[in-house]
């Protein structure tokens, strides 16, 4: 199904009556209606018998609908350059006008006549929060994964997935609102509990207040994230071929060792896609985050304790009173995020590409 | 595939015991459960570290090693691990449901105090600390008006780019396409916000405002596509993948040049699940906060014009309600959290009915 019907453009079809009389799916935009028409008025001469094809036209409708889907293509390139180039653009001048060390300084002050604001504690928040969340989900996602696809009867296993996608699509915002009208107060308990009987591992240390802290933004995060890695990790356990299942089982296997040698070895590009795409959503979450985190600015590694921030949620809380300067400094912020981004998706597409050959369709 | 639990109780009488592999009894695993919750209830409270919640837990760890060794010494390490496995899978299950139905009855219970007409026809104008009502009239406006301009502008564009993929592109460049396509999937939506806010709103709109710049639904928009566009090519360019290539063929083999097949014959049997995918997409956008937050502004009057001044959005609405200091806006928040889960909601339940009914893979 190449090239092959190029040459031979409003050969058979009668040309532009036909052409006309069609309607106009949407995206055929009115230069590509018009172009047979102006090519073929001239004379149409020189159609004769089988061997004489009309020749290739220069501005014809074939090549006028490849071009705009080809100016299509090229947009998706020319976003993403352009987002870098203008993040880039707006940046340099608030990074040009900080008086302190962009990467270390901890705090967050660039609407000062002498702005000062640094990225650190803010990476540090957000690669933290997103990796906690991560580790919490993806072994509980997996597990539901499997007992939908392996272990419920086949009609739960359908409407309970059929649920999971529909959580999945549940904004953000809502387990936000969620995560500081109710959760907060469990998790409060739970971490005054872990104060006390565990305060002596630094994780968990500290005075108080608590509540408000890395570990509800990183439950919450990861709550979030839950249904999407399930959702998508369901779906290519759901493809396993069903002989391998089938072989494994008759070779003896507990249905355990056949999850472990026929589904997951199949599923585990899916699974790392998934998992790539669920750290993507955590690392660019802003609002569940801006709504859960108690705001503060130093790299700590106390869960418990009130605090926490990331980029995402300081680009949120801190754009109401930015001025100019403040405005740049939060794109150079945004940037940051955007390259970490950037950095982990290409890693897991490389990491997908290259498994392909195992499974076309898993990822 | 299905059991192999029962077919064990109702035994052959043909086969000897010393023939078949040693069972736990059929007893056993509860026994073994509520031994468990007994030792850890007398061990949480004998120390006095904890309440009801830690017994549960603690029970489910011992339950576990309990289960393990139990199983380890009568059936063997494989059936063992087997059970354990099991167990484990079955409670991330139980696990996970808990908060998911929390979110689910929260969202319900406390949205329905404010579910009222007036909810729906007033907007945040006027309306003080004090004022019991107002509603969110403003932001559904806002958020039908900037998701109907993000699809006008993503929908063509993802789908020729999608056609592009499938059917002309070869070599690296359209290779490249598809990768960064994906990589597009994953930027974050604070991100695409800020792009807009620096491309459009402090860059381009200026021109149009005197040099001042200017928030404005279409610039929300403009943020929206931006994380729509990847999504919509992935579903187009999967279901174009899917059309039987004799249709095609035959196509050409009639003499129809290649875009006409395109347009007539490959794009109308891909329509349902390209509508799906166009679906989901709008469900997603619809439920972003950041990007709106940072170039549409949020107002509290209703603006019906995209193009000048600010503009609001249901999701955006929530957030300001959220972080309001009146003792009102937290029951407009929830109601509003609602309105925009059902509207989400709705979308996806109907992209994926369609795409149940119409499949093409087979």
């Amino acid at each position: 199904m190449g090239e092959t019907p190029h040459r031979s453009a409003d050969a058979g079809t009668g040309g532009t009556r036909v052409t006309q009389s069609h309607e106009w799916p949407a995206g055929a935009s009115a230069r590509v209606a018009e172009a047979p028409v102006s090519t073929r008025s001239p004379g149409g001469t020189g159609l004769g018998g089988g061997g004489a094809l009309p020749r290739s036209r220069k501005f014809g409708a074939e090549r006028a609908f490849r071009g705009l889907t080809l100016a299509a293509g090229t947009a998706v390139l020319v976003i993403i350059a352009a987002i870098a180039i203008f993040l880039v653009a707006k940046a340099v001048p608030a990074l040009r006008a900080n008086t302190e060390n962009f990467w270390s300084y901890e705090g967050w002050s660039p609407n000062e006549t002498e702005p000062k604001f640094g990225i650190g504690a803010l990476a540090f928040g957000t690669v933290l929060s997103s990796a906690l969340a991560l580790l919490i989900a993806v072994p509980v996602a997996l597990g539901i994964a499997l007992y939908l696809s392996h272990y419920a009867p086949r009609r739960l296993g359908t409407a309970l997935g059929f649920l999971v996608d529909l959580l999945a699509a549940v904004p953000s915002v809502v387990f936000g609102l969620w995560g500081r009208d109710v959760f907060s107060s469990p998790v409060r308990d739970f971490s005054v509990w872990l104060n006390q009987h565990f305060g002596w591992i630094p994780l968990f240390g500290g005075d108080g207040p608590f509540g408000a802290s890395v570990m509800l933004g990183a439950l919450v995060l990861a709550i979030m994230v839950l249904p999407i890695i399930t959702s998508l990790s369901r779906e290519v356990f759901l493809q396993t071929p069903t002989a391998n299942e089938e072989a494994a089982l008759a070779l003896g296997a507990t249905r355990w060792e056949m999850l472990r040698t026929a589904v997951l070895p199949y599923g585990r590009p899916g699974i790392i896609a998934a998992m790539m795409l669920g750290l993507g959503r955590a690392l660019g979450e802003t609002i569940a985050l801006a709504l859960t985190l108690g705001i503060t600015f130093g790299i700590s590694f106390n869960l418990i304790q009130n605090g926490g921030n990331t980029i995402a949620a300081n680009i949120a809380n801190a754009f109401g009173e930015a001025n100019e300067t403040g405005r740049g400094a939060l794109i150079a912020s945004g940037l940051v995020l955007f390259t970490i981004t950037l950095i982990v998706n290409i890693t897991a597409r490389a990491i997908i590409y290259r498994r392909r050959e195992f499974t076309e369709s898993a990822a | 595939m299905t059991t192999t639990a029962t077919s064990h109780r109702t035994r052959p009488p043909a086969q000897p015991d010393s023939l078949r592999a040693k069972r736990l009894p059929w007893y056993a695993a509860p026994a073994i459960a509520v031994a468990a919750l007994a030792l850890s209830a007398v061990l949480v409270y004998g120390t006095s570290i904890g309440g009801p919640v830690l017994v549960v837990v603690l029970g489910a760890i011992l339950y576990l090693v309990g289960l393990f060794a139990a199983a380890n010494a009568v059936e063997g390490r494989r059936s063992a691990r087997n059970r354990t496995w099991s167990a484990l899978i079955h409670s991330a299950f139980v696990l996970a449901v808990l908060p998911l139905v929390s979110v689910v009855w929260t969202l319900v219970s406390k949205g329905a105090d404010r579910l009222d007409v007036n909810f729906f026809q007033t907007s945040m104008n006027n309306i003080g600390a004090r004022d019991a009502n107002g509603g969110a009239y403003h932001a559904i406006v806002g958020t039908l008006e900037q998701v109907g301009i993000a699809t006008l502008i993503t929908v063509p564009l993802g789908v020729l780019c999608a056609i592009y993929i499938v059917e002309y592109g070869r070599g690296k460049f359209a290779f490249a396409i598809r990768f960064f396509v994906d990589v597009m999937t994953g930027i974050p939506s604070i991100v695409s916000g800020l792009f807009v806010l620096a491309f459009w709103v402090l860059i381009v709109s200026p021109w149009f405002n005197d040099g001042r710049p200017s928030f404005s639904g279409f610039a929300a928009a403009l943020a929206l596509s931006v994380l729509m566009l990847p999504t919509i090519v992935r579903s187009t360019e999967e279901m174009l993948r899917l059309v039987p290539a004799p249709l095609r063929e035959g196509a050409y083999a009639l003499g129809v040049p290649k875009w006409k097949t395109i347009l007539r014959v490959v794009l109308p049997t891909a329509l349902p699940g390209i509508v799906t995918g166009v679906m989901l997409a709008i469900a997603r956008a619809a439920g972003e906060t950041a990007p709106v937050l940072l170039v549409a502004g949020g107002g509290a009057a209703i603006n019906t014009n995209p193009f000048e001044n600010n503009q609001s959005s249901l999701s955006l609405f929530v957030y300001q309600q959220a972080g309001d200091a009146s003792k009102y806006a937290p029951a407009r928040a929830w109601t509003a959290a609602l309105t925009l889960v059902a509207l989400v909601l709705i979308l996806t339940i109907a992209a994926k009915l369609l795409a149940r009914r119409n499949r093409l893979s087979r």
